[in-house]
């Protein structure tokens, strides 16, 4: 198990390398003279030469990359251009913002896709799980920023039951420790803050729970329905257990490991789901850092935004993949 | 030789027909007992109709402004309503049915292509060509599709063309990887090796013997992957990374018109509700063939 | 005796094994140990084992569809080692093969007329015409009809597809077959008919087999010469005749003791093999064989045994023969 786990950190290096190389690239490929670029055509010849300078466009390019991975290595994640702050410490609040809706998006779709899946396993061919799955087609199939607007329209136009923007109310701001706000409004004691921030949350993170959530329900539904026929859920039922129990004894049972798997791959759905889902609801996660450094052509931040989303998800899978180790006792390291 | 007869009379060997047109019908039979399949092809049918049959269909023009007219709710003259410069919604979202098949159809074939060629060098030379491939489609992996995608058009500029260059890139992988695993199991069949042993040559054998053993799972990967290379296509619209104005594309008809959801909720209803339908069309076929062609990807 | 058209010397192959804790390689495998032998043109060797004894690599190594890792395999005066890529598919049209799995080794996709009209097509024989024409002719010469070549293989019995199987093989004029195990699949009833029809396509077009087995049983119809081979290497080669009558290896004697015999009066002493074959990876030191021995000697787990050529020109590779 150890050397296992030494040998997949041996093997993310090169992936993380060639995450680095592909992000890099993001300045340095545009064609043309980058510092124009992103200065855009009116730009003065000093501040276009400024720009060639702090970004080290004047070296060959191998020099400019060694550069930049010394400077990723050591935590300069650069200088954003809009407002001349380093990145580094810019990002964190936005990073901490997208994991705490990303957090609870997955919450949600672990728990409402396995008991969907669950229960459209049990009743198949029923109403109720043509229900499931049709509502699971439409799921996967949903342009999460159309469901986001369309939630606006609903819930905060017409019902006017929840907020539509941002993490907490501009008069009655979160004071951040943390800035998970979640956490941060327990410390502090405000639990009329924390549920403000549930309800600012709530909206976000189901448009963005719905994706992996039909896909969870759908690979829930067919892997029970295996689970269903065989031996031992017959001797279970022939022994007169009741079904309930039967099927969440056993399906909670063997669901460990896909739930795992399900995370594993869907945190890269949820993560790039974020940036559309946090535009809508103007939350500001690293997703409307991004989307804001596009509209400003703000390059630094959208290589390094990218780069941190990207570096999040390796890692998510890595720990996953170490935790089937630990988990399943089938899985034997050598 | 005294075996002749007895080889002939066997009563395993059926009626002599063309199996190719056997194998065909075989298909079809299954296939058309798969009644959400049946209905998703009939609504990819219908939406490539209408894109092909944009210009009759259409009442106006994508681009025929009427300020005096803007934001008006649907009616009899505009099915869905106008929009903020009172262009009517259902014509442009005809037209935006042809650029969202044309970007799910292009960018997919794209990849198939690119995906097949590395992974058949990766799966039937091996060696050194396979830890190389492989490695670089785990690095695109390791990327959250629409990041890459952003990033990609970040580089080339944002355009619609553009966009579908980027999608196209980030599925290569997906194909790669699938026609690796494909090309591994059937060099390991025997007629492969028989296949050798006859003297053929390598291009031979991966044209003749291992690519046609690959299609099936291909086909239902390809079909799965058209659905969210529109999503993804609406998506970068939305973000300005894909259709610039004014293009009638779905996703960058949302994105402008987010603005007037409160007084014209129809100007986002109906261009979210195609994307919605189309999507589910792609994913039903594609089901629908996984479960006629390869029972086995069934998960 | 005629010239020999095939010899293979000292053919090795070893696999490493990965079992490192960094993908190291730890061991290998002999998979095949120094194989030596020489096959005359119209003749057939027998080459006989349990399965693992590397029978069947010898075989693809000939014909370089695995590679050896030394040895050399001289073809009417050729080194096939020292062959091109290129060269050797053009050399692959005189070796043919018939496969084992009857059912595996034809592509399902193809139909029977594609499947044995495409040899030619890669060896750039005649046109469309004459190479549809060859193929009724193949079909017919291996007791099928010329019909069946519009058919698919999965239409067709275990039998059958062999008959397939081999008119692929004849298809190019070969001048010798490796037939790995051609019946070993097959029904016992469909064996001796496919063995039949082997026996009469070699007489009638001057074929040179090498055939494959893991029971001596099948071997001895068709064999003029056997070869015995025990992990990885040849313990005993010699005319069928002598090694059926009197074999000297013990290990040939268990082999031919398992041999049911037709006639339930004559009483033979079965003699039972202990123990497993030995990993191929870990050897026994001495004769390989020295362990599983019923007669073995002192020497025997110290020195290994050479290949002895006894007075009646047979080879054995034991102690006893000293």
């Amino acid at each position: 198990m150890f050397y296992y786990s030494i040998k997949r950190l041996l093997m993310l290096i090169p992936v993380l390398l060639g995450m680095t190389l592909i992000v890099f690239a993001i300045i340095h490929a545009i064609p043309g003279n980058p510092a124009l670029t992103i200065l855009g055509t009116k730009a003065t010849p000093e501040a276009i030469h400024s720009l060639n300078r702090s970004l080290g466009l004047d070296n060959p390019w191998y020099v400019q990359y060694f550069s930049y991975l010394k400077d990723i290595l050591s935590g300069n994640l650069g200088t954003s251009i809009q407002t001349h702050a380093p990145i580094a410490s810019e990002i964190w609040p936005h990073l901490a913002a997208t994991i705490e809706l990303s957090f609870i998006a997955m919450i949600i779709a672990v728990f409402v896709g396995i008991n969907a899946g669950i229960i459209s396993a049990w009743k198949q061919n029923s109403f109720l799980d043509y229900t499931a799955m049709i509502l699971a087609l439409i799921g996967v199939s949903m342009p999460v920023f159309w469901l986001g607007l369309l939630e606006q329209w609903g819930f905060s136009i017409k019902l006017q039951w929840l907020p539509s923007i941002g993490r907490d109310d501009i008069r009655n701001g979160v004071d951040p420790i943390t800035n998970l706000y979640l956490i941060d409004t327990l410390l502090r004691g405000r639990l009329d803050q924390f549920w403000m921030v549930i309800r600012h949350l709530i909206l976000p993170a189901i448009a963005l729970a719905t994706i992996p959530t039909a896909i969870i329900a759908r690979m829930t539904r067919s892997s029970m329905l295996e689970v269903l026929k065989s031996d031992y859920i017959r001797t279970a039922k022939a022994k007169g257990q009741r079904m309930v129990w039967i099927v969440y004894k056993y399906a909670l049972k063997n669901a460990f490991i896909p739930i795992l798997t399900v995370i594993g791959l869907q945190t890269g759905l949820l993560l790039g789901g974020a940036i559309l889902t946090e535009t809508i609801f103007g939350w500001p996660g690293v997703g409307l850092y991004i989307y804001n450094a596009i509209q400003y052509r703000d390059y630094p931040v959208i290589q390094s935004g990218i780069l941190i989303i990207a570096f999040i998800f390796v890692m998510v899978n890595f720990i996953v993949d170490l935790l089937y180790g630990l988990f399943d006792p089938r899985i034997k390291y050598r | 030789m005294s075996q002749t007869s007895q080889a002939t009379a066997d009563p395993t060997v059926i009626e002599d027909k063309s199996s190719f047109i056997i194998a065909i019908s075989e298909f079809w039979k299954s296939y058309r007992k798969n009644k959400p399949a049946i209905v998703g092809t009939i609504i990819v049918l219908f939406f490539i109709l209408l894109a092909i049959f944009a210009n009759f269909i259409a009442p106006q023009g994508i681009n025929d402004q009427n300020i005096a007219n803007r934001l008006q709710p649907p009616s009899p003259a505009h099915w869905f309503g106008t929009d903020d410069f009172g262009r009517d919604i259902f014509s442009r979202i005809l037209f935006g049915a042809r650029l969202s098949l044309r970007v799910g159809f292009l960018s997919v074939i794209g990849s198939i292509i690119v995906g097949t060629l590395l992974g058949v060098l990766a799966g039937y030379f091996g060696k050194a060509l396979d830890v190389v491939i492989s490695r670089v489609f785990d690095i695109l992996l390791a990327f959250p599709s629409i990041l890459l995608s952003i990033a990609i058009v970040a580089i080339l500029g944002p355009s619609l063309n553009n966009a579908l260059v980027a999608i196209a890139i980030v599925n290569v992988p997906v194909f790669g990887r699938l026609v690796r695993s494909r090309v591994l199991t059937v060099k390991e069949e025997e007629y492969v090796m028989a296949a050798r042993s006859i003297g053929m040559g390598d291009m031979r054998i991966i044209f003749h013997h291992v690519l046609p053993n690959s299609i099936a799972p291909i086909i239902v990967q390809g079909t799965l992957n058209i659905a969210t290379a529109i999503l993804d296509a609406a998506g970068l619209g939305f973000l300005g990374m894909g259709a610039q104005a004014p293009l009638p594309e779905w996703g960058k008809m949302l994105s402008d018109s987010r603005e007037y959801i409160q007084n014209a909720p129809w100007t986002v209803l109906f261009p979210g509700l195609a994307i919605v339908l189309v999507v589910v069309g792609f994913n039903l076929i594609g089901d629908g063939l996984r479960d006629a062609l390869d029972p086995r990807m069934k998960n | 005796m005629s010239e020999p058209l095939l010899q293979v010397e000292n053919l090795k192959k070893y696999y490493p094994i990965n079992g490192g804790k960094f993908g190291s390689v730890s061991e290998t495998v002999r998979a095949v140990d120094g194989v030596s032998f020489t096959v005359n043109e119209g003749e057939t060797l027998g080459i006989v084992g349990e399965s693992g004894c590397g029978k069947s690599t010898t075989g693809r190594m000939i014909m370089r569809l695995i590679e050896p890792t030394e040895g050399k395999i001289i073809f009417q005066n050729r080194n096939i080692m020292e062959l091109t890529k290129r060269e050797m598919r053009k050399a692959r049209k005189d070796i043919q093969m018939i496969f084992q799995d009857p059912f595996a080794s034809l592509n399902p996709r193809h139909t029977v007329g594609h499947i044995i009209e495409e040899p030619m097509i890669v060896h750039h024989m005649g046109d469309k015409r004459q190479r549809q024409k060859r193929v009724e002719e193949l079909l017919e010469l291996v007791g099928l009809s010329s019909y069946h070549a519009k058919r698919y293989p999965h239409q067709f019995s275990g039998g059958q597809r062999q008959r397939i199987g081999i008119a692929r093989a004849l298809a190019v004029r070969p001048k010798v077959i490796i037939a790995d195990e051609p019946v070993s699949a097959l029904d016992v009833s469909v064996q001796s008919q496919v063995l039949n029809l082997l026996k009469d396509l070699q007489k009638k077009f001057n074929l040179t087999f090498i055939f494959i087995a893991h029971d001596l049983s099948v071997v001895r119809h068709i064999s003029d010469r056997v070869g015995v081979m025990y992990l990885g290497k040849v313990v005993e080669l010699s005319e069928s005749e002598n090694l059926y009558n009197d074999p000297k290896h013990p290990y040939t004697k268990a082999l031919l003791s398992a041999v049911p015999i037709p006639d339930p009066d004559i009483k033979t002493e079965r003699i039972i093999l202990e123990g497993d074959v030995p990993s191929p990876a870990h050897p026994p030191a001495g004769c390989a064989f020295h362990d599983r021995c019923p007669v073995a000697m002192d020497i025997c787990s110290i020195e290994q045994p050479h290949l002895k050529t006894l007075d009646d020109g047979r080879l054995v590779s034991c102690h006893l023969y000293n």
